[in-house]
């Protein structure tokens, strides 16, 4: 499996590893098919995020993908549906192969459950 | 940086002294060996030479093997070519669940044409039990094939008896040996089998280099027709430089086979007593069958094994996942799911594979990074 040096990059440096306490969202996504895990909190404040942390249990192309999408996250408002996509998490690393795209899918998904669980806390 | 390849399953390197039996047929002695003349004769030589010594290893007579372009060409044409040869008595093969996917792929293709295939079991250990062979045989079988040595977790199988109940219904019995040619003493009356593959780059040789052996050369339809090199049965002019180097690296393999069996062997314990003393929640697969000397396939619970690769590879460590995932497919190995290797620990499979070259000092290495990779991975 070939991975780009932005995945190689974020793998043996990943950004915002680990768990915010108390956070303002959070989740726990996975892949049932390939087994990956991925846990994302939030700390939001006015409707911003402004901290983000994850944990994976996965490859390394899950990993970077995780750390990317923690980076990519902060500074973003927490009021869209979608604050980021699959397509952006692949285009930030440089480019999955066609295997390796659904742990763009999984970062995706992840960000969606944990602002879900943010406007359930919010009552929005 | 230090620099240790555990992966010898994959591949080996080539020996200098097998580089130096190769390098005058790429050279000066470059003729056809079907060629008359004097730069063809000595080509001839060179791969008669190569021949008997392939048939030293595996203690049979040299008109008996085949050389080709390696290992799965010879499980091919065994596979595709006594399906063929076989057609009108029957369209049944059996195999099992733990083949290398040559052998698994081949077969899948003749399923396309209409054969039956029987992919028969391993137990948690990962070896076939013999009398399932016997039973999922018909009267429509035409060929048992079961490998020798598995290249995942280096399980060996029962080939004599799986061999014997073959022959007791008169079906024909083929064994993929990659794994365990050059490795183990080999004989093929002692195993019983009608054909054997075997591969170069696996054994110190180059790659491009392998074949087969058949005990008669009536049950089999060539895949490769042509020019009838191998006496009709592979046709295609030979690669005589990858012949004269598989030829010296069995002559090597020859003269102290069971002395570097039992060096791996220790180095196997040292490895996988390291593991077990320094990492919580590992099982080592098939540590309770015969196994090839040195293959480990450690799965690490809560892991992800090309993680675990990745990390090992950042710091000079060589090995390969004991999963599919790697390789581009999602799924977890066929082999460990066959072994019913539990949920948790089938992502996070290694494979530690050793040759000649690896020392104490190497698996000592590998065992004071490895921890730390793990916990890391599990904290992760």
């Amino acid at each position: 499996m070939q991975y780009s040096d932005t995945v190689h990059e974020h793998f043996d440096n990943p950004r915002n590893i680990g768990v915010i306490k108390s956070p303002d969202g959070e989740c726990e996504v996975s892949n049932p098919a390939c087994g990956d895990i991925m846990q994302l909190t939030l700390r939001i404040v006015d409707a911003r995020i402004t901290e983000a942390k994850f944990k994976t249990m996965g490859c390394p192309a899950a990993i970077a993908a995780g750390s990317i999408t923690t980076e990519l996250l902060i500074g973003r408002s927490a009021e869209e549906p979608t604050p980021l996509t699959r397509a952006e998490v692949n285009e930030a690393l440089g480019g999955l192969s066609p295997q390796k795209k659904h742990t763009s899918v999984l970062a995706e998904d992840a960000v969606k459950a944990a602002l879900k669980d943010y406007r359930r806390r919010q009552g929005i | 940086m230090r620099h240790v390849y555990l992966d010898h399953n994959a591949t080996t390197p080539v020996l200098p002294d097998v580089l130096e039996a190769m390098l005058p047929f790429q050279r000066e002695a470059f003729g056809n060996p079907s060629s008359v003349h004097q730069f063809g004769r000595r080509a001839r030589v060179a791969v008669d030479d190569a021949r008997d010594a392939v048939a030293e290893v595996l203690r049979a007579p040299a008109s008996s093997v085949i050389f080709s372009s390696g290992g799965t060409e010879a499980n091919n044409t065994i596979i595709k070519g006594v399906a063929q040869a076989r057609r009108e008595r029957g369209r049944h093969l059996v195999t099992s669940q733990i083949e290398h996917p040559a052998v698994l792929d081949a077969c899948e293709a003749l399923e396309r044409q209409g054969y039956e295939i029987t992919y028969v079991p391993v137990d948690e250990r990962g070896v076939v039990d013999p009398q399932a062979v016997r039973e999922s045989l018909t009267d429509q079988t035409i060929l048992v094939s079961v490998m020798l040595a598995n290249n995942e977790v280096g399980t060996l199988q029962p080939i004599a008896d799986i061999a014997a109940a073959a022959r007791e219904r008169g079906v024909l019995m083929h064994t993929d040996a990659v794994q365990a040619f050059g490795k183990l003493p080999l004989s093929v009356d002692d195993l019983g089998v009608d054909f054997l593959s075997f591969s170069g780059h696996k054994v110190y040789a180059p790659k491009g280099i392998g074949g087969w052996y058949e005990r008669s050369a009536a049950t089999l339809q060539p895949l490769l027709h042509g020019g009838h090199q191998e006496r009709g049965r592979r046709s295609g002019t030979e690669n005589v430089p990858g012949i004269a180097a598989l030829g010296k690296a069995c002559v090597i393999a020859g003269a102290d086979a069971a002395a570097e069996v039992e060096r791996q062997r220790q180095l196997q314990q040292r490895l996988e007593h390291g593991i077990r003393e320094r990492i919580d929640d590992v099982r080592i697969q098939g540590e309770e069958a015969p196994r090839l000397p040195g293959t480990t396939n450690a799965c690490f619970g809560g892991t992800e094994g090309e993680a675990l690769m990745m990390s090992l590879d950042l710091q000079g460590v060589a090995i390969s996942t004991g999963s599919a995932c790697s390789s581009g497919s999602l799924e977890p190995s066929h082999v460990l799911r066959a072994m019913r290797l539990p949920r948790p620990y089938l992502h996070g499979a290694l494979r530690f594979s050793m040759g000649r070259s690896t020392t104490a000092d190497d698996i000592d290495y590998v065992l004071d990074i490895l921890p730390d990779i793990v916990a890391q991975a599990r904290s992760a």
